[in-house]
């Protein structure tokens, strides 16, 4: 049993026990097991019968990171791997405890890559002080105890104790402050393909979602947002709504409303009867043209940003042999978890206040908590759910919490959970940024690249979700990414930013920046073609041999077999990128039939450093390739009237198991480094795919989606 | 009051007729595995059995329900797991978790009748939408399922 379960059964159970019952989530988990558990290190719980809690302080969103986290803080400790579980670490622990689990926020793929080294140095530094505790109660020296496989060994006398038996002795010494850490080619937990510990919850149905929380007395809350972004309420007629069964309340913020019911289907339906006169603002006019029009100006701005300039691109440009150029664009993009934005609060009679909610940052949820509810930190706790999806949407941007805390605050002493409906969340999203791209390619007489020219337009997420970032930095490096740090040697490069905002709310969609990839790879096959050459042969010529980029793409061609042929009617597409730590290059097999894509396989190439767990680094390769998928084929976020015009997966379509390609996943650690899994195999996607359209169609696929565009041969 | 077979137990319910067995399972019967993910019967989160069919439960009305054999994830394995559940383990299927619950109903559903489908009859009857992108180890489970109970019938996989 794990400390989830135990968390689990021990909320349900109390709901049950029904009103009245204030749950103290602050109680040692140990009291509710019935075992005192020692708090070794922070970062470590042990039992007296061995069991072992690893503290997590990354969010678990399906990424695995729990399990892989869990598995380098084992790995340094020696532990037995079948008696380790885990638990979230409190965000008001942290707040109180000077931050000692370090930083909660889960996102850019820093779970691991981020953290590796002071989780290892905490399974190490528990692993000594079990070994000074033996040493102690044997009155021995240090150096003749041996720490491992969850005991300590006396090698003289061949005795030993458990450390479960140590646990309460090491939890009085003081960590140490230098330790050693294994070398990944001696590890035996870290570095396997070990199962998840969070699956057999989830086979049952069993873990705790934000949205499953349940609470003595809870009510429900639904709630409408303004249409159109920064618009607000100008009035509210809730009488329709008040006196449909089990109603409590309509709340009335600035730009929303919520009813709250005892039930959310209730709430649901009394919210649509509630008469809303809203006040579009400033931006009731904004339509897909508007954005496209200003794109598009920002593309001839006359004193852009300028984030690379090397050499003398335009001056190379104006002396070249021939110039290959080309305008390429993409749209607004939703998150769409699967589980909608929710957040629950309960203002409690103590003057302290309870959040349950699905947030990749549990700081920032605190935070968010703590401004709409006027309440210091320090009388904030934040419950940390399983999420049921994030992909950037629940990190940065925590407006589920400050609504939930706001319509909480209304009926103190009740504990609320708001959840969005799936057409909130689809119309009130922090968005993919849509951007537009302007690329130069200048080659010699020889077909050498001899220039770069790039102009880039595009919304920035740091204006939006990180302003201080910017005063420091006025270049929202997510906005110019594989275009500043371009990685193929051109000797005259120049990188133009326009940043160009508009009203529509952008955020942290997996691999940011990633749209940049697809603009990039595509347009280097243009230029490859120009030049005469084979894509992969035209970007091994570009790369360095002993360039990270041109290894991964050696491992594709090589795993990929390219050049080699194919079924009738199969083409490939290649493309490379690095990002989040890791380098990743990808081949495509697809096919075109009556107009429509089918992509057969997806092989792509990896290296990440180290690899803490190669079966959730290729869930997660599989994942980022259905995640991408959906953004090539035909997701798209149209703006009408200022507003969201998709509202639902009807209009938005994910993609299903019939559009599903094999993906095979090569991985290729070479070690010194630590690299992200999260987000790194999205980036060659869509440029792998739309050079195999090329393949097959003689068609150049310049902006997304595919929905509308002729694929027929050319 | 209506009265709804759930997962074998006859359970007693104070509901409007229109309100969705989603909501009636999730916050009247506190059964929150099966999960709300569009409310439109499109992303197959809300998958349930009533009378053994997979149907999407957020746009049944409980009253269409009452009378029948309704099986959630919570009841889906008699006792232990559910081979469905045990193969979702070996292949380490789910990744975030939230839509696998509707996913091994309808797949639970899909096997009871066709016991050994093809890629082509997985593609027709599997429409579960999953964000996190797990279809493959879906197929690799689902195959495995087939391939077991051909080994237990003694039967060749057609």
């Amino acid at each position: 049993m794990n400390a989830a379960l135990s968390r689990r059964e021990f909320l349900r159970a109390s709901a049950a026990v029904g009103g009245g019952l204030a749950l103290e989530f602050c109680l040692p988990l140990a009291a509710a097991a019935g075992a005192v558990a020692s708090e070794v290190t922070a970062w470590i719980l042990i039992y007296p019968d061995d069991r072992i809690i690893v503290r997590i302080a990354r969010s678990e969103m399906g990424q695995g990171s729990l399990t892989a986290l869990a598995q380098l803080v084992a790995e340094e400790l020696d532990c037995d791997w079948d008696k380790v579980g885990t638990e979230f670490a409190s965000p008001n622990a942290s707040f109180k405890r000077n931050r000692i689990w370090g930083s909660m926020s889960t996102g850019g793929s820093q779970g691991i890559r981020g953290s590796q080294d002071y989780v290892r140095r905490a399974g190490a530094a528990a692993r000594e002080m079990l070994r000074t505790a033996a040493a102690a109660r044997w009155r021995v020296p240090v150096a003749d105890c041996q720490a491992g496989r969850g005991m300590v060994r006396h090698g003289a006398s061949g005795r030993t104790l458990r450390y479960g038996q140590l646990a309460a002795d090491a939890a009085k010494l003081e960590p140490p402050k230098d330790v050693a850490l294994r070398d990944s080619k001696d590890w035996r937990i870290a570095g396997q393909p070990l199962a998840r510990l969070d699956i057999p919850d989830k086979v049952r149905g069993e873990p705790v979602y934000g949205v499953d929380v349940a609470l003595p007395g809870m009510l429900h809350a639904s709630i409408a947002q303004c249409p159109v972004f920064g618009g607000t309420v100008r009035s509210v007629d809730p009488k329709n709504a008040e006196s449909m069964r089990g109603v409590r309340k309509v709340v009335q913020d600035k730009d929303f409303v919520a009813v709250v019911a005892d039930s959310w289907w209730r709430a649901h339906e009394a919210l649509k009867k509630v008469r809303i006169d809203w006040d579009a603002g400033q931006w009731g006019n904004a339509s897909d043209a508007t954005i496209e029009a200003m794109l598009r100006e920002g593309l001839s701005d006359p004193a852009p940003l300028r984030a690379r300039e090397m050499g003398d691109a335009p001056g190379a440009l104006a002396k070249a042999a021939h110039v290959v150029e080309a305008e390429y664009r993409s749209p607004y993009l939703n998150h769409a978890t699967m589980e909608p934005q929710t957040c629950t609060a309960w203002f409690r009679s103590d003057g302290s206040l309870d959040v349950w909610t699905s947030t990749q940052d549990g700081e920032n949820s605190m935070r968010a908590a703590a401004a709409a509810s006027g309440l210091p930190l320090e009388k904030i706790e934040v419950h940390k759910m399983m999420l049921g999806g994030g992909f950037g949407r629940r990190g940065a941007p925590q407006d589920f919490v400050r609504q939930g805390v706001t319509v909480a605050k209304a009926m103190p002493g009740v504990p609320i959970k708001l959840m969005w409906s799936r057409e909130e969340d689809m119309q009130h999203g922090y968005y993919r940024p849509a951007s537009m791209v302007r690329m130069k390619a200048g080659l010699d007489a020889q077909g050498n690249v001899i220039a770069m020219q790039t102009a880039i337009a595009c919304p920035s997420i740091l204006k939006y979700l990180l302003p201080q970032v910017l005063e420091k930095e006025p270049i929202d490096f997510t906005a110019v990414r594989f275009f500043s740090d371009f990685p193929y040697t051109v000797p005259n490069q120049r990188v133009d930013y326009s940043m160009r905002n508009g009203h529509v709310p952008v955020g942290f969609w997996r691999a940011p920046g990633q749209q940049n990839g697809f603009y990039r790879e595509c347009f280097l096959d243009e230029v490859a073609a120009a030049s005469g050459r084979d894509p992969v042969e035209f970007r091994r010529r570009l790369l360095k041999d002993d360039d990270k980029n041109r290894l991964v793409l050696e491992a594709v061609v090589k795993a990929a077999n390219w050049g080699s042929p194919l079924p009738a009617g199969v083409f490939r597409g290649v493309a490379v990128a690095d990002g989040f730590g890791s380098y990743t290059a990808m081949v495509a097999e697809i096919s075109v039939a009556n107009g429509a894509l089918s992509v057969h396989r997806i092989v792509v190439a990896i290296d990440s450093g180290y690899v803490v767990n190669p079966d959730t680094c290729r869930a997660q390769a599989e994942s980022n390739v259905v995640y991408g998928l959906g953004s090539i084929v035909d997701q798209e976020i149209h703006i009408r009237d200022g507003r969201v015009v998709e509202s639902n997966f009807n209009d938005f379509p994910l993609p299903r198991i019939a559009q599903m390609p094999v993906v095979e996943t090569v991985l290729v650690p070479t070690g010194g480094f630590w690299g992200g899994h999260g987000e790194p195999v999205i980036l060659p996607l869509t440029p792998a795919i739309c050079n195999a359209i090329y393949a097959a169609t003689g068609k150049r696929i310049r902006t997304l989606p595919l929905t509308g565009q002729d694929l027929k041969s050319a | 009051m209506m009265t709804l077979t759930v997962n074998g137990r006859a359970r007693s319910v104070d509901v409007e007729p229109d309100m969705p067995l989603l909501w009636v399972l999730r916050e009247q019967l506190g059964l929150p595995g099966t999960k709300y993910g569009c409310g439109i019967g499109v992303c197959g989160a809300c998958t349930v059995h009533v009378n053994g069919e997979p149907v999407r439960s957020c746009v049944l009305p409980a009253s269409a329900a009452a009378g029948k054999r309704i099986l959630t994830i919570e009841g889906l394995a008699e006792s232990g797991l559910h081979p469905v559940q045990r193969a979702w383990i070996e292949h380490q299927v789910p990744q975030c978790g939230y839509c696998q619950p509707g996913m091994m109903m309808a797949v639970a559903g899909l096997l009871a009748k066709t016991p050994h489908p093809t890629d082509a009859e997985i593609d027709a009857s599997i429409s579960n939408l999953c964000r996190c992108g797990t279809y493959a180890r879906v197929r690799k489970a689902i195959h495995a399922l087939s391939a077991a109970s051909s080994a237990r019938s003694g039967a060749s996989t057609p």
